[in-house]
């Protein structure tokens, strides 16, 4: 076997473990499917009335941006699998092994990425339920998806980092999420920047999170009128603006785990 | 013949802390090196240096003929580890958890699965081969662990305390399994804190305290050291102590001991059982009733006591 074949197959090895263990506590299925549909419901019932967003229902232009959230929490788990990985010395033992270097990563981050998936297509049908629509066609839907899971990809690359950096699952429990309540909360996902106060409003706008939220909106047709998706560059271009901060995150966090990885393990 | 592990001035700091320090090892393949020491005497660290998993602060290390520092990838290809901490995955099942190991090791889906129940069953584990792994006892789960370490029936292995934490049935269990990885001419590098369980499945043994080795030589030769085997005896009056003494003095190699607070005298033997009925004779005739008469073998402690005039005992740090 060539050696890029054995990369594939052993991170392919590695997410078959994580994805085995999902099936096998599926209480973590049951909590990661109740919370997505927790969310869309409060915030669409709760909030609904109160925001307003010119030219576009609240629940649609509500759904991309939990989307959004709950994928980048979603990635979270990331940190809790390879904290939980090093503690239990699971990692000792694959480091023992002729394995290729990032398979371990790689396996963690696609299984989460399944994860995700799984998530998201449960918060779609509730989301429809409640009113939502792509109102722009099946490839642009498509395309849409396309970036949210490539975002969500990006972010577990974030969350390895801190998860090899505590090595501990109860500091990664916190540690993985904490940083996202200013990241979601400062952003477009939930109410439109330009109801943000005006010192805030441009750290909003340049927010990837609220890039990839209106590259979804833009994409789906759920994006209210005019200045309510914000001004300037990011809210020109914010496809290639979301597809941008992706691969920024990617450029950085994939080497930078994997660097730590090789850290963390060899203490 | 060729030796398949090599250590020359072995050493690891971490920071002011010296974990290990100019350790050297040389184990003849095909024989089984045993290192025995206390908590924090730099058992594991030695270990995870030889198996790649850390890299030295000083001196080089050789598996197989291969410098682990600088092929590091190679030297996994040859090698089987079990740590001291069983690292098998708790949701998957026996079966799972080895078949994943094969599939890491490239063995290919049917061979990995195939290796995975002949290990299974070599360690009595097909009845609980489908059950996950969280359900199985201490001793399964390092038997699990161990399986892994074999999957590819590996040149070299080390296990790291194989058998600490295991009830004493296990234990023999354990002590069956690693005897006959031996006979099938693996050479093995095991740590341990027991001389008795050195003793039993070690070749050669080197003592460790405080990351330094402080002796070497097979079991009978520090046993040897430390004057091999004693004899007590204690007695039901005080009164009786010095006769006693006087009995085993004929039956011993060396001055005996009287301990009055414990009522008991000891003396180094050499002929173990022989030596035994002969002072139950000499003492029956001199009629002493003793209220206890063993052989005491010598442990961990006596070989500490011996070599560093201090009992073996937890080392928070070899700060030297
Ligand atoms: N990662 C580490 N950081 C700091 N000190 C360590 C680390 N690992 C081991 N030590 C120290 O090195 C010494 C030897 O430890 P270890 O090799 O685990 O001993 P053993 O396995 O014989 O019980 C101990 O004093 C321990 O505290
Ligand atoms: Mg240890």
């Amino acid at each position: 076997m060539s050696t890029a074949l054995e990369a594939a197959s052993d991170g392919w090895v590695v997410t078959k473990r994580n994805l085995l263990k999902i099936k096998r506590v599926p209480d973590l299925v049951i909590f990661s499917t109740i919370q997505p549909i927790m969310f869309v419901l409060l915030f669409a019932y709760v909030f609904g009335g109160a925001i307003a967003t010119p030219g576009i229902n609240y629940r649609e232009f509500l759904i991309p941006g939990i989307f959004v959230q709950t994928v980048a929490f979603g990635a979270g788990i990331t940190a809790i699998g390879l904290a939980d990985d090093l503690q239990k010395g699971i990692v000792d033992r694959f480091r023992s092994l002729p394995m290729s270097r990032g398979a371990v990563l790689f396996g963690r981050t696609s299984s989460d990425l399944i994860n995700n998936v799984f998530t998201v297509i449960v918060m779609s049908v509730t989301g429809v339920i409640v009113g939502w629509r792509i109102n722009e066609g099946f490839l642009r839907g498509v395309a849409g998806f396309a970036i949210l899971f490539l975002f969500a990809y990006a972010m577990s690359w974030i969350s390895a980092v801190i998860g090899l950096s505590v090595k501990s699952v109860e500091v990664a429990q916190s540690a993985g999420f904490i940083w996202m309540f200013p990241l979601t909360f400062l952003s477009n996902a939930f109410v439109p920047t330009s109801s943000l106060p005006s010192a805030l409003r441009p750290i909003a706008e340049w927010n990837p999170i609220s890039s990839v939220v209106l590259a979804l909106r833009e994409l789906w047709g759920n994006a209210p009128a005019g200045a309510a998706n914000g001004t300037g560059f990011p809210a020109q271009h914010p496809i290639w603006l979301a597809i941008g901060w992706c691969l920024l995150i990617l450029v950085i966090f994939v080497p930078l785990s994997i660097s730590r990885y090789r850290r963390a393990a060899s203490r | 013949m060729a030796n398949a592990i090599i250590a020359e001035q072995l050493g690891k700091t971490y920071g002011s802390v010296t974990a290990v320090v100019g350790l050297d090892l040389v184990v003849p393949e095909g024989t089984v090196l045993g290192l025995l020491g206390p908590n924090g005497a730099g058992k594991t660290t030695t270990v995870r240096m030889l198996t790649t998993l850390i890299t030295p602060t000083s001196g080089r290390c050789e598996v197989g003929g291969i410098d682990v520092c600088a092929h590091p990838d190679k030297v996994r290809r040859i090698i089987g580890v079990s740590g001291q901490y069983a690292a098998v995955d708790d949701y998957l099942t026996g079966q799972e958890n080895l078949e994943m190991v094969g599939r890491l090791y490239h063995l290919g889906k049917r061979r990995a699965r195939q290796r995975a129940k002949e290990l299974l069953e070599q360690f009595e584990l097909t009845d609980a081969a489908d059950r996950p792994a969280k359900t199985y006892s201490g001793g399964m789960r390092r038997r699990l662990d161990l399986a892994g370490a074999l999957v590819v029936q590996p040149p070299v292995i080390f296990l790291d305390e194989p058998t600490t934490g295991l009830d004493p049935r296990s234990r023999l269990g354990m002590w069956g399994v690693i005897s006959d990885l031996v006979k099938a001419g693996s050479t093995l590098l095991l740590t341990t804190q027991y001389l008795e369980e050195a003793d039993r499945l070690c070749d050669d043994i080197v003592v460790i305290d405080h990351g330094r080795a402080i002796a070497q030589g097979t079991a009978a030769e520090l046993k040897g050291q430390m004057g091999g085997e004693k004899l007590a005896v204690a007695v039901g009056d005080r009164s009786e102590l010095v006769p006693a003494a006087d009995v085993l003095r004929s039956v011993g190699v060396d001055e005996p001991e009287i301990d009055e607070q414990a009522r008991e005298v000891t003396v180094h033997i050499e002929r173990g059982t022989a030596a035994l009925v002969e002072a139950v004779r000499k003492l029956d005739a001199a009629e002493i009733t003793p209220t206890n008469l063993e052989i005491r073998k010598p442990t961990l402690d006596d070989v500490f006591l011996t070599l560093t005039g201090q009992p073996a005992e937890e080392q928070p740090g070899g700060t030297q």
